[in-house]
């Protein structure tokens, strides 16, 4: 089988790659999968460790057409502990809080892979750091139970849903005056 | 030091208690990672936030108490010695890689050795508490409460998006891992256990041996616990790990009473032949000791044996470890001294059993 990048040279790897449940199989040749970034390094060898964090990796081809421009490859890194994409991704591990923010656009379908199509949180919030996060999740828990009781016409009790609702933005709006 | 003394200090006072279910649910644990905002996760942070945060919460939370949890001690990875690091180990008080890879870890580890917190592991914390039997609801009520306390001194790096942000993307959200250790003899005897494993891991719950290497379980103790841990609340996934160990326990006791039915003499023969092991045995390996308890815990479940105490599958599955046995001969042992030592100290073990009861 030859090599499907430079259709010359035989095809010395090969492997399967499954986008959104899709399977592509892909037979490359050791220089071409040097050159596509399917390998990291030249004289290191396809380990197990490559296999395992490739799971990061899959959208190798948006990162690759990023490669050249430096000022992109630039802002992938971690303003804050340095860490670029590409050591996340070999590596599979964060550097920091803030590589949460600067990975943000690469992470969806990493975490939809590990937590069964997750991609947000949902649970414990921290009392004092997340004091406005859990308020705001309460205004939207009583709006749609406002939606509820007007549908219901039961305009009473909305009415004093509707009161509690201001009142709780009024002062998540002074808090959060600046946390933009 | 006499062996009675000796188990007594190795045993962890929670672990001598029962809890609910006890003759199939070992242990129940919660551990939850969390980290420090400001600071880079250990994997990459310099010795200088390192030695800030292990400075920062030993002065905070050294000798301070929280409900049960008495006492915090705070102990350094680099005040102890390998032999000291491998038994906190064995007792699963500390991970295999705060032991070995954590120049600056430490551990908060409360007097009943309940609660440990681990420090600059993979995560800046990972506080882990244990109840005995299967306690998973006030396991995470309790540990909800320690992280709360906690947080009142430390601002905690989370994300309104993605939870609580951990070193590794497999524990981002809610950063729990719920567990549960079983004792599960008569559905790995009769083989169903396998064929049950994988509805379990549709469920986004791992089942796995919990001592020995790879798939094998050793004395058919399992550990079943929670993979996702984002996009699904902490009760929530408490409730799915507890429907399932409903489930097993259910089909556990099932097969033990199937297998009384069907085959009682192959099975009384079995339990006493692996008393008789572990009562004369000069030399014996740890997995033939692993074996041997779990039949003979089994045979105190279906009341074949009555002289002697249920913990004694828990006490000997601790006691007869690499670290343990070299404690207590008080020096470096071979394997095959250490393999001699172990069937010494289940001798013993067994007699001071007979000696309770007069």
């Amino acid at each position: 089988m030859e090599c499907q990048e430079c259709k010359q040279n035989p095809a010395t790897l090969h492997f399967a790659q499954v986008i959104n449940g899709e399977k592509r199989e892909i037979h490359v040749c050791h220089q071409c999968a040097k050159e596509k970034g399917y390998v990291a390094h030249d004289d290191e060898s396809y380990s197990l460790h490559n296999l395992l964090s490739g799971l990061f990796n899959f959208d190798t081809e948006k990162l690759h057409h990023s490669t050249p421009n430096k000022t992109a490859e630039r802002q992938m890194e971690c303003k804050k502990c340095g860490m670029t994409y590409q050591e996340f991704a070999q590596v599979g591990k964060f550097g920091c809080a803030s590589c949460y923010q600067t990975f943000s656009a690469h992470l969806n379908p990493i975490f939809r892979r590990v937590h069964s199509g997750n991609t947000t949180h949902d649970g414990k919030v921290p009392k004092r750091v997340g004091k406005d996060i859990s308020a705001r999740r309460k205004v939207k828990e009583l709006k749609w139970k406002l939606q509820q009781l007007i549908a219901e016409e039961e305009f009473e009790e909305a009415a004093k849903i509707r009161d509690q609702i201001k009142e709780m933005e009024k002062s998540l709006n002074q808090s959060g005056e600046g946390d933009v | 030091m006499g062996l009675e003394q000796f188990i007594n200090e190795a045993i962890s006072p929670w672990l001598k208690d029962d809890g609910p279910d006890s003759d199939i649910v070992m242990s129940s644990r919660i551990r939850l990672a969390r980290n420090f905002e400001q600071s880079p996760f250990p994997l990459i942070a310099n010795q200088e936030h390192l030695d800030g945060i292990l400075y920062f919460l030993e002065k905070e939370f050294n000798h301070q108490s929280f409900a049960n949890y008495e006492q915090l001690e705070f102990v350094r990875m680099s005040d102890l010695k390998p032999i000291e690091k491998q038994v906190l180990v064995e007792k699963h008080l500390i991970s295999p890689h705060l032991a070995d890879k954590s120049t600056y870890g430490a551990a908060l580890i409360s007097k009943n050795e309940q609660v440990s917190i681990m420090i600059n592991e993979e995560d800046h914390i990972r506080m882990q508490l244990y109840f005995p039997g299967f306690q998973l609801d006030r396991a995470l009520e309790e540990a909800f409460q320690i992280d709360d306390w906690l947080e009142e001194k430390i601002d905690y790096a989370f994300d309104e998006e993605r939870g609580y942000l951990t070193s590794c993307p497999t524990n981002v959200g809610t950063g729990l891992r719920a567990s549960v250790m079983m004792h599960l003899p008569a559905l790995a005897m009769t083989r169903k256990l396998n064929r049950m494993i994988p509805a379990i891991n549709q469920l986004g719950l791992v089942v796995r041996g919990i001592y020995g290497e790879g798939s094998e379980a050793l004395g058919n103790i399992f550990q079943i616990s929670n993979q996702v841990t984002l996009g699904r609340s902490e009760l929530d996934i408490i409730e799915d790990l507890t429907s399932v160990v409903e489930k097993l326990i259910e089909q556990e006791r099932h097969a033990r009473t199937i297998l009384c039915q069907q085959s009682e003499l192959e099975l009384e023969d079995r339990i006493f032949r692996s008393y008789g092991i572990l009562e004369h045995s000069r030399i014996i390996e740890s997995k033939e000791t692993a074996k041997c308890l779990s039949d003979v815990r089994l045979g105190i479940d279906l009341g074949y044996i009555t002289h002697i105490s249920k913990s004694i599958l828990n006490e000997l599955m601790v006691l007869t470890q690499p670290a343990f046995l070299q404690q207590y001969a008080r020096r470096m042992l071979t394997p095959h001294e250490r393999d001699v030592f172990r069937a010494s100290l289940i001798r013993e073990r067994f007699t001071l059993e007979q000696r309770e009861e007069y």
